[in-house]
């Protein structure tokens, strides 16, 4: 008997040397911009002025511009606020939970995911903040800090006051490890580069890295450290923000499947995003070689693992209100998926839980058209969960005279408008200017994981030495 | 007294020949300065004799210390200092203070872990690099040999790195301006001469 564990397929194609790795990757810093990359630049400044002017609108009139009423106070800010959350997270899933568990495919993904992390982080920012009001007072509502507006210190049993510091650190931290990990990085631009400029902007945010060997030790604990730090953070994170509905009263909130549902779903559209995203930077940048067919069936397949996990969480929902008895929880249910809000409930069910159960089929799995397709249905799918859950419950209130139906303005628009220019900006800006895969990451997995290695690994197994098989025999007759 | 750093530079290719490289030249009794390579190779400090890193116990004592300044903040300023009935539950509730405990304890942990990590090796801003071949940020790794610090002949050392599967092995020579690198000097010296000219990240040929 033989035992031979499979060989994995290369994670960089092409016969890459360490060599064409930095050429691939800095020659898009140093080159001038790509047609595309100007039109999309523009297209992202135009949504953040037109979203800039409704934005500015709002803080000048107040929040009474956007479509809340007395029943519904909570609408689409408080839905898009989770929405960017939700997809931040698959950049830290990719970067922590991957590198904890070693598993060498991240490398090629990891930058862009973890830039993708801390730009919805700052869009999600930017939802309670504006729903604020007034956000230049907001510091001493949402810091420790003694003021008179009221009680004297914020409210620690409040999970409002836990979202301030579970977001607040989840940012920081996040910040901290894209950069660290950017820093050799910027030492191999700085190196290369020719202008006075850049060799001097380059060469500060490198820190002047070296990568002696001693460094290197001290940066991989401290990688290692960050990703175990990140990884309980990451789930702590939206676990808080399930909280915010959790731990209120509020039939269709009030249930205890929010946290580890909220933290499925937010990788599932994490990963969704991160799939858009790099489809098109793979596309425009010619990255065909380091982000593979490989790379994208491996995310498809987490988008069905954690998408069935929210489709089982829907349904589990809906029968636990049924069996717990209590009678408002279950119309809050029904009502969720009959009233008059079904339309929405129904485009949730069929992007989130129909559409990716399509992965199952390998050839739609390893499709970019298709991916790219699925990936925005369910973006669009995780969008109208949070829409469902939040206006869905709220909008029939205790008493029949203060039901009503939100009907969203176009200050609720144009402010959505505002963070997908803010997000799409930072990410082009990023992209032109600083290096989109990780190279020092990839250098490192390249001599076991490249294409040559793999056809050397192939060749043994299907022509297996005798010296193996002789090893193996003798094992047996013992 | 002699001021100028003499350096014998040996330039590796593969990975794998480094890592056999630094255990024969150091099983023949040269002390190696210090290998520069364009990402981390597992095992190279094990190869060098390094100690293990100590950042997992600055993390464990930021991280505690981020605990102990949450849990007395929430439990100062929400019993002691002004304590409020908030739907008649207790004013020290302690299961209330875990989140943000714990969101701390991370906070702490991993600023103070990897701000001490970049301090304490010298990784600033301002920070001028002694760069001894510019090609180890790209895919060459680079051992440096320090001549002062070694008994043996610069020739005996040449032929030890090249038996060690150096691809070439040259010298390099700092002097006591370039070895000190100030952040001034150098941005001055990058505006008026320009890029390749650049006292210490300039080519070495």
């Amino acid at each position: 008997m033989q035992i031979v564990s499979e060989v994995r397929e290369p994670l960089v194609t092409g016969g890459k040397t360490h060599k064409d790795v930095t050429e691939d990757i800095c020659k898009q810093i140093e080159g001038a911009p790509a047609p595309a990359w100007l039109a999309s630049f523009a297209a992202s400044l135009l949504a953040l002025a037109i979203g800039g002017y409704y934005l500015g609108d709002l803080l000048w009139n107040g929040i009474g511009k956007w479509g809340l009423n007395k029943s519904v106070q909570w609408a689409w800010d408080i839905t898009n606020f989770v929405w960017w959350v939700g997809i931040g997270h698959a950049g830290t899933l990719i970067s922590a939970v991957l590198l904890l568990f070693r598993q060498k495919w991240r490398t090629s993904i990891n930058r862009a995911a973890e830039a993708m992390t801390i730009f919805a982080v700052i869009c999600a920012l930017f939802w309670p903040i504006a729903h604020m009001g007034r956000p230049w007072i907001g510091p001493v509502w949402a810091f420790p800090l003694p003021n008179t507006y009221g009680s004297l210190w914020v409210n620690f049993n409040s999970p409002l006051l836990w979202d301030v510091f579970a977001i607040g650190t989840y940012f920081s931290v996040s910040l901290l490890f894209w950069y660290v990990g950017l820093v050799p990085d910027f030492a191999t631009i700085r190196d290369r580069a020719t202008s006075k400029i850049s060799r001097l902007m380059y060469g500060m945010l490198s820190l002047g890295w070296d990568g002696s060997a001693k460094s290197w030790m001290h940066y991989e604990a401290v990688s290692l450290i960050l990703a175990g730090l990140s990884t309980p953070l990451v789930l702590s994170v939206h676990t808080i923000v399930s909280f915010d509905f959790a731990t209120s009263v509020i039939p269709g909130w009030h249930t205890t499947i929010f946290p580890p549902y909220f933290v499925a779903g937010a990788i599932f559209s994490g990963f969704a995003m991160v799939l858009t995203l790099m489809l098109v930077t793979r596309k425009v940048y010619h990255l065909e070689d380091y982000i593979t067919i490989e790379h994208i069936e491996m995310m498809n397949i987490i988008i069905i693992v954690t998408g069935s996990v929210v489709g089982i969480a829907y349904l589990t929902e809906f029968f636990i209100a049924w069996y717990s008895g209590v009678e408002f929880e279950l119309y809050a249910f029904i009502n969720r998926s009959t009233g008059p809000y079904w339309w929405a409930y129904l485009s949730m069910m069929t992007c989130n839980v129909v559409s990716p159960q399509l992965f199952w089929i390998k050839s739609i799995r390893t499709s970019l058209t298709w991916t790219f397709v699925l990936s925005i249905i369910v973006n669009i799918g995780m969008w109208f969960e949070r829409f469902v859950i939040i206006v869905t419950s709220l909008h029939r209130d205790y008493l029949p005279s203060s039901w009503t139906y939100f009907v969203p303005t176009i200050h609720d628009v144009g402010t959505y408008l505002f963070t997908f220019g803010l997000f799409f900006t930072f990410f082009f800006l990023f992209a032109k200017f600083f290096p989109v895969i990780n190279m020092a990451e990839v250098k490192s997995v390249l001599k076991e994981a490249n294409s040559k290695m793999y056809r050397a690994r192939r060749t043994l197994v299907t022509e297996p030495l005798p010296s193996i098989e002789e090893k193996v025999t003798e094992k047996e007759a013992h | 007294m002699d001021k100028n750093k003499h350096f014998l530079v040996g330039i590796f290719n593969d990975q794998d020949d480094l890592l056999h490289g630094v255990e024969d030249i150091r099983k023949k009794g040269v002390k190696i300065h210090e290998v520069f390579t364009p990402f981390p190779i597992h095992g190279l400090e094990h190869a060098l004799g390094y100690e293990k890193s100590w950042a997992p116990k600055a993390a464990f004592m930021f991280g505690f210390l981020g605990t102990c300044l949450a849990i007395t903040m929430q439990v100062g300023m929400m019993a002691i200092d002004w304590p409020m009935v908030i739907g008649g539950k207790p004013y020290l509730s302690i299961p209330d203070f875990v989140p943000v405990s714990f969101e701390f304890t991370v906070l702490l942990a991993s600023y103070g872990m990897t701000l001490t990590f970049l301090f304490v090796r010298g990784y600033l801003p301002h920070a001028v690099p002694r760069i001894f071949d510019i090609r180890s940020t790209d895919d060459k790794h680079v051992m440096a040999i320090d001549l002062a610090n070694n008994s043996l002949s610069e020739e005996q050392i040449r032929s030890i790195v090249k038996d060690a599967h150096a691809e070439e092995v040259y010298r390099r020579d700092f002097t006591d301006e370039e070895n000190k690198g100030s952040f001034l000097k150098y941005v001055v010296d990058l505006f008026t001469n320009g890029v390749t000219r650049s006292s210490r990240i300039a080519h070495h040929r």
